[in-house]
């Protein structure tokens, strides 16, 4: 079980997420959607230590290896996939069959300015993997892309996150569609400051609820 | 080079020697010697074994000024870069040292620590490294944060940091300073030789001077010109070509 709780957050005196707390059961991958400047990428930021005012979260159970999965592939531009990977574990044999579980063999000596956003993606993923982490943190992976690429790195994230089976995902997006089928169990983030406003596992929720549930909060800052 | 490339450079140096040459023999003055007779007085220079010895000093000298201005500039410019409080008490200096002239450091530096080699050379980087500084704030500035951010997810040690993220990122500024460092420092190179010693290029245009030699000063020039492009060529060009090969074009 995974267990945290961020204590609040605010940019210039103005309250933007308000105190919140989450548990994940072993191999459970939660989606958060909510409208933009609702703070999702600052609460992902602030699970992955990287707040710019050091704010971070509490872990009940202990920290766990966390892997993100920046909306941008953020690779090094002046290396190959295989030497980006390669930073993150020195494991030659271990990159490669990485890079063959994306899809992306063949690839390793290519740089970043000669592929696809989608493989840039991809290697982002293998990457992310290469961590081995407890927990996944993404970050609206599937944005920009087009409907078959998104369809096949929803296929991959799916094969090699949801259904590990101890890996925990927490996944941000916009798309109800994307959260209905990535996660078990979905939020939505909402209020001023933001909050989990509402929160039930994916199986009992369908596109209308959710959709309703999201307006809500459109309205709400309209 | 490319070599459509190499035959323009060579076709407008061929013109420049040519129209040199008919200059020199219409006016028939030694104030304007012809390229002929330059390559002559090279020649009687390199026998007597005066060329190489003082090239290769003067080139000694502009590397050791060059590679520690280089040091010392990166180092200044990346701190005052990255670091807004070193910045705010170390740019008025930067200010003052871009502001005064080069033959006023040269002249303190011989007067306060006499006509020594470690005067010289001091006086050449003191020269050069607000330059290199300039540009390289400028380059630290330039840091990509999301691949800081990356970087501190991925918990990269510093010197991962430093090798795969910063260095890169700097590079381009680097090259800059190069460039325009290596054009700078021989020349300063020679006014500190010219000045205040008693050996290399600028000393032997400082013998040439007294004597209104206007071939050998040419020849002392063209022979350094030589030498600092070939370094462009075979250095520089092919070390930014090979740090160029991520980009987009270029081949993995």
């Amino acid at each position: 079980m995974i267990s945290w709780s961020i204590p609040g957050r605010s940019f210039n005196d103005k309250p933007v997420l308000g105190e919140i707390s989450l548990s994940l059961a072993p191999g459970e991958s939660h989606c958060l959607i909510g409208p933009s400047g609702f703070g999702k990428t600052t609460l992902l930021n602030i699970l992955a230590d990287l707040d710019v005012d050091g704010v971070k979260a509490n872990w009940k159970s202990g920290k766990p290896h966390i892997g993100y999965l920046f909306q941008q592939p953020r690779l090094l531009p002046w290396r190959t996939l295989r030497e980006n990977l390669l930073l993150v574990k020195d494991d030659l044999p271990a990159v490669d069959e990485m890079l063959e579980a994306v899809n992306l063999q063949g690839y390793g000596d290519y740089y970043p300015s000669r592929i696809s956003l989608g493989m840039a993606r991809r290697a982002a993923l293998a990457r992310c993997l290469l961590m081995e982490p407890d927990l996944v943190l993404m970050d609206e992976p599937l944005v920009s892309l087009d409907t078959p690429t998104a369809a096949q790195m929803r296929r991959l994230i799916k094969r090699l996150v949801c259904d590990h089976p101890t890996r925990c995902l927490i996944y941000v997006t916009h798309d109800l569609e994307e959260a209905l089928q990535m996660g078990d169990r979905i939020s939505v983030l909402g209020g001023k400051p933001a909050q989990l406003v509402f929160s039930a596992r994916s199986g009992e929720l369908s596109r209308e609820i959710l959709e309703h549930k999201l307006q809500e909060q459109f309205n709400s800052v309209a | 080079m490319t070599t459509s490339r190499l035959r323009d450079q060579l076709l407008a140096l061929a013109v420049f020697i040519l129209i040199w040459y008919l200059a020199a023999a219409w006016l028939q003055n030694p104030m304007l010697p012809g390229p002929d007779h330059v390559a002559d007085k090279l020649l009687i220079e390199w026998q007597q074994d005066r060329l190489l010895p003082n090239l290769m000093i003067t080139l000694q000298r502009v590397v050791i000024s060059f590679v520690s201005a280089m040091f010392l500039g990166i180092i200044l410019g990346v701190v005052m870069g990255r670091f807004s409080l070193c910045n705010r008490i170390l740019d008025p200096l930067l200010v003052m040292l871009l502001n005064i002239p080069a033959l006023v450091v040269i002249i303190l530096l011989y007067i306060w620590f006499g006509l020594v080699e470690a005067a010289a050379v001091a006086a050449v980087i003191i020269n050069k490294l607000p330059n290199v500084a300039v540009t390289l704030r400028e380059g630290a500035r330039m840091f990509d944060p999301e691949l800081e951010e990356m970087a501190k997810a991925y918990h990269f040690s510093w010197q991962k940091r430093l090798r795969h993220i910063w260095w890169p990122q700097l590079f381009p500024y680097v090259m800059v300073a190069t460039r325009s460092g290596l054009a700078l420092i021989w020349k300063i190179v020679l006014v500190v030789e010219l000045l205040g010693r008693s050996d290399g290029v600028g000393f032997q245009l400082h013998l040439a001077f007294q004597l209104f030699d206007v071939a050998t000063i040419l020849a002392y020039s063209f022979a350094f010109i030589t030498v600092v492009q070939l370094i462009e060529w075979f250095v520089l060009q092919p070390l930014e070509r090979y740090s160029s090969r991520w980009q987009k074009g270029a081949s993995s």
